[in-house]
């Protein structure tokens, strides 16, 4: 039984399986009723748009069927129940569990209390795979991933997508430029993992030092919780917002990418340059979780 | 006249028990707290702390009387005293000598310092550590605790 908890357990050979397979399934080339008699169960314990949609998605366009575990107010774990308990119990519902849940680590004890596949779809602060992997394939649709240079900007202490994505690229022997407010630096631990792995790491104080270097631009999203005003907040941001002009000097392949929601980060304007690719990012998340649904049910 | 103390250590050997040796100097009481010895057990204890070592500068010993220490005890010491050497004692004989290992894995010993993991959420798990290089890492959600480990025993 295959779980996908962490894209650090993946290997770079499934990685690169599902990134295949993906491409695969947006020519075309998959069976609709691949997954005919198999249920998703869906357990999102937190608020999800496109996470939760495109595993439904996924699963329908595979011929498949998905329950929901509906609100949190109106089932048992409203009324105390574990969330140990109600793996066990859904597992017994469903061919495969796909998670969501405030608390880090929410996937791992899933994946110990089910009898079948757990992929997690975001635990906290923790890791989102499915996001990872649909990053990795929007950025191998323009370019390979061997050697690239990758420009994280926002904030990197609290952003899971940048961590897991930062580390699932440090397989490619990619270098990464970071460019973030003060105190919102890539956690220590983090950094000594990458350097560990021989991970080039260059740290930039202003985006327009290294632009015009690099392959792509994963913005994130600066939270406004981590602010202790909102002036403060809105100094912080306003330097990190990316504009038409910011991009004046881009290479001819370069991309831009976002995990969404964007909230100021990215100016509207950017929306109609070529370069920008999150919107097409949110919709790879329908062929790769079709390949993920495939690797742990079939 | 007074009799002059004899040289060497002024804590008297134990009849049944355990000593704890080479202990680094000043970690003499978390051993005993990771070992769930507080105050209030009815153990008789011994500790010297920061004696001199020719090999270590300053050591710390532990004599606990009457209690022999079990393999996931003394695994438990390796947390926070890698070096120590733990010596099974009867009818005031050496008779087991124990070296500490550090294991792969610690299991229920140590609370995540992370308050957002799972494993500190009411789930019928225990908290579980990988050892590694540079420090325990938790199995649930990835916080790696590269210093103070005393301050994290459960």
């Amino acid at each position: 039984m295959r779980h996908i908890i962490s894209i650090n357990e993946v290997s770079t050979e499934e990685i690169d399986d599902i990134l295949d397979r993906a491409s695969a399934i947006e020519e075309g080339a998959y069976d609709p009723d691949l997954l005919n008699g198999k249920i998703l169960a869906n357990l999102f314990f937190e608020p999800s748009t496109r996470t939760q949609m495109s595993f439904v998605s996924a699963m329908f366009r595979l011929g498949g069927k998905v329950i929901n575990l509906g609100s949190i107010e109106a089932s048992s774990i409203a009324k105390g129940e574990t969330l140990a308990d109600t793996i066990r119990v859904v597992s017994g519902y469903a061919d495969a569990i796909v998670l969501r849940h405030p608390k880090e680590g929410a996937a791992r004890l899933a994946s110990e209390f089910s009898d079948v596949p757990v992929i997690n779809a975001g635990d906290g602060a923790g890791q989102h795979p499915s996001q990872t992997l649909l990053d990795l394939f929007t950025i191998r649709q323009s370019f390979p991933l061997n050697g690239i240079n990758v420009g994280f900007l926002g904030d990197l202490r609290y952003g899971r997508t940048a961590h897991s994505l930062a580390t699932a690229l440090s397989r490619y022997g990619v270098i990464i430029h970071t460019i973030t407010p003060p105190g919102l630096e890539l956690p220590p631990s983090l950094t000594h993992d990458l350097l560990d792995t021989g991970t080039k790491i260059v740290v930039h104080e202003h985006l327009e030092d290294i632009i015009a270097d690099l392959d792509v631009l994963y913005v994130t999203r600066i939270q406004r919780e981590r602010f202790p005003d909102p002036g403060a907040y809105a100094s912080v941001a306003s330097g990190y917002r990316v504009t038409p002009e910011m991009l004046a000097d881009v290479s001819d392949r370069f991309i831009l990418m976002h995990p969404l929601p964007r909230v100021d980060e990215i100016d509207p304007q950017v929306d109609s340059m070529p370069c920008a690719r999150y919107f097409e990012q949110a919709r790879n998340g329908v062929p790769i979780r079709m390949a993920m649904l495939q690797k742990v049910l079939v | 006249m007074k009799r002059k103390p004899e040289e060497g250590l002024l804590i008297s050997p134990i009849r049944n028990g355990t000593v704890i040796d080479h202990i680094d100097g000043g970690e003499g009481l978390s051993v005993l707290r990771i070992l769930g010895i507080t105050g209030r057990t009815t153990e008789e204890l011994s500790v010297a702390t920061n004696v001199g070592s020719r090999q270590m500068g300053k050591k710390d010993i532990v004599k606990i009387e009457n209690r022999e220490l079990l393999k996931e005890e003394v695994d438990r010491i390796s947390l926070i005293a890698p070096k120590a050497s733990i010596n099974i004692i009867r009818e005031y004989q050496v008779k087991e000598k124990i070296g500490v290992e550090i294991p792969s894995e610690v299991i229920g010993v140590i609370k995540c310092p992370n308050p957002g993991c799972i494993s500190n959420a009411n789930e019928p798990i225990q908290s579980s550590f990988a050892c590694q290089k540079r420090g325990y890492r938790c199995r649930y959600c990835d916080t790696l605790i590269t210093r103070d480990i005393a301050a994290y025993i459960i």
